[in-house]
């Protein structure tokens, strides 16, 4: 059953177009990944889905309500957590969950067991009543994941949900979002720019660029639409391309950097005859295909060129500023 | 497919308390807030009121006790014009995103918002009735009680004011303009520290469009009998305000952008 269905959702802020022509469904209990560079248009599907932003056209359901037409009625069926934490500063771990629980209307004999288990599922039991002013950047977001799920929506929207996290607390995100599918059953719809946490944690993928869909997939079958393993090669002087084309096992071959790019089906029965064809080299690399693979596969382009750069440095920084 | 099991079912009066309760919660963690509130006051009374009194009387009564009046409506009108204009703050610090994106309605809100700018004029209130009762300001305890009940009615339309300016405004930097070019002619033409009867021309009738002008007049005859407009008059325009202003702030709610 699709809980969340897309239908040719636009978006145009003056001549930017955010979001193009997207269809999706999305189904119950399913983790969804929208993957793309920033400004691919995920924030911008989420805000619109999230009924924060209104479609410039198209139409879209969540959990059976046209966001359009019943926005309260998707307001009350959803969670969300934001790129930028929005808990109180002022307020402690525990208060601002009991004004979410407040503002969601929780039935009262449900709120403090609901927000015991939210903290304790997040780690943060033991800072409940600190001030989240004294808390860190990972634990303010994993504050907004409790706070996400306090009113155990059916549909929960993650936008980045790891963004300016360092590796550990990213690995321990996903941990969480992982229980959160299992013990509740909930829709996921996950944005990121990281091919590692949509290889990770999303069922189903729709790879997203300039604010439309190039692809929509599982991990596996994306990889898979790459053709094969991936063999690079480094010699001097390179071999004749053409020749290496004729052999049946090889999908394609193509020259960056001075280096030879091999795609090939089965690397491991065929790596043999393939190194005798060429003769002599320096140094041969043999790996799977990866979801940025399948980026430049379906683009042209490197997903994740700002990955460890000066943009998430950046990021970083203004997380923990805060 | 719809699932009403699992759908949030808010109700509008909690969810007014819900945000009352973060207002006023978050009021009493930053006491900078309460004392820049009653310390400008206060010194205008001691200071201001003391020292201009010495060569001033205005209608039979000293200037220190005819500003009274004048210096509690400060109080409260600077700080329900800034609350409510702080709501900018809560959208840049991204807290109003997430309280939009609830199932609570837009008037829940605005109601929450309201009584917490009422409840923090309420208090501040207090503190300046206190320190003038002990400079020596007099009024009788049931009259004590009658300011308060006009200082929570003239608070909740003055904090519907700032949250209309506040739902329009796109980052803090205003704050600067809203002090010079509303709240500062709001104030000083509203016969708070000298009586606007003698002010003619285009003064005259920015003093008698003023809402504040009623506000003061009604507070300061509470406080001390004396009236310098028609009490009659004032009612009028005092109710008048309170009702439009909060009709137009929950359609400002309504439109605000998340």
């Amino acid at each position: 059953m699709a809980v969340i269905e897309i239908s040719k959702l636009t978006k145009h802020f003056g001549k930017i177009h955010a979001v193009d022509g997207l269809c999706l469904k999305i189904d119950e209990g399913e983790v969804f990944g929208l993957l793309g560079p920033n400004g691919a248009g995920k924030t911008t599907t989420i805000k619109m889905l999230a009924t924060l932003l209104a479609p410039t056209s198209g139409r879209a359901t969540v959990n059976g309500f046209d966001i359009a037409k019943s926005p309260s009625k998707v307001r009350q069926s959803i969670g969300i957590v934001f790129q930028e934490p929005s808990s109180d500063e002022l307020l402690s771990g525990y208060e601002n969950l009991k004004l979410h629980s407040m503002i969601y209307g929780l039935p009262g004999g449900l709120v403090e067991k609901r927000i015991d288990d939210a903290l304790a599922l997040v780690e943060l039991s033991d800072r409940r009543n600190d001030l989240v002013k004294t808390y860190s950047g990972g634990m303010r977001r994993r504050l907004e994941i409790a706070r996400g799920l306090l009113h155990q929506p059916k549909v929960l929207f993650l936008d980045e949900p790891t963004l300016g996290l360092d590796p550990r607390g990213r690995k321990t995100m996903w941990g969480y979002v992982k229980r959160l599918v299992a013990e509740l059953n909930m829709t996921i719809l996950l944005t990121t720019h990281y091919m590692e946490e949509a290889d990770e944690l999303a069922g189903r993928i729709c790879v997203i660029d300039n604010g439309k869909a190039v692809a929509v997939d599982s991990p596996g079958a994306l990889k898979a639409k790459v053709g094969g393993d991936l063999v690079t090669i480094t010699s001097s002087p390179l071999p004749d391309l053409k020749s290496l084309t004729k052999l049946k096992f090889v999908r394609g071959a193509e020259m960056t950097d001075g280096r030879l790019l091999i795609t090939v089906s089965d690397a491991a029965a065929n790596l043999q005859e393939l190194l005798a064809k060429i003769g002599k080299v320096e140094c041969v690399e043999v790996r799977s295909p990866t979801l940025n693979d399948v980026f430049i596969k379906f683009t042209g382009r490197e997903l994740e060129q700002a990955e460890g750069g000066w943009f998430d440095k950046i990021v970083q920084q203004s997380v923990n500023k805060q | 497919m719809k699932d009403d099991s699992r759908m949030a079912h808010p109700s509008a009066l909690k969810g007014a308390y819900a945000v009352w309760w973060r207002e006023t919660t978050v009021f009493f963690r930053e006491p900078p807030r309460i004392i820049s509130a009653v310390v400008s006051p206060i010194i205008w009374l001691v200071i201001f009121g003391a020292g201009l009194g010495e060569s001033v009387r205005i209608g039979g009564e000293s200037y220190q006790q005819f500003i009274f009046g004048g210096v509690l409506v400060q109080t409260f009108l600077f700080s329900s014009l800034f609350y409510g204009a702080y709501l900018v703050w809560d959208r840049k610090i991204d807290v109003l995103k997430a309280v939009l994106v609830s199932p609570l309605s837009r008037s829940s809100i605005f109601l929450g918002k309201v009584l917490g700018g009422v409840t923090i004029s309420l208090i501040e209130s207090v503190i300046v009735l206190l320190v003038g009762a002990m400079i020596g300001m007099q009024y009788s305890p049931a009259t004590f009680f009658i300011v308060l009940g006009l200082v929570a009615l003239a608070s909740a339309g003055l904090t519907a004011l700032g949250l209309i300016v506040g739902s329009y405004m796109e980052s803090p930097e205003g704050f600067q303009l809203l002090g010079s070019l509303v709240l500062f002619p709001m104030f000083f033409l509203s016969g708070a520290l000298f009586p606007i009867s003698n002010l003619t021309g285009p003064l005259g009738l920015v003093a008698a469009l003023n809402p504040v002008t009623y506000i003061v007049d009604l507070l300061r005859g509470a406080l001390s009998g004396v009236y310098y407009l028609d009490p009659a008059v004032d009612a009028v325009a005092f109710i008048g305000f309170i009702i439009l202003a909060n009709v137009a702030g929950v359609l400002a709610f309504e439109r605000m952008k998340s």
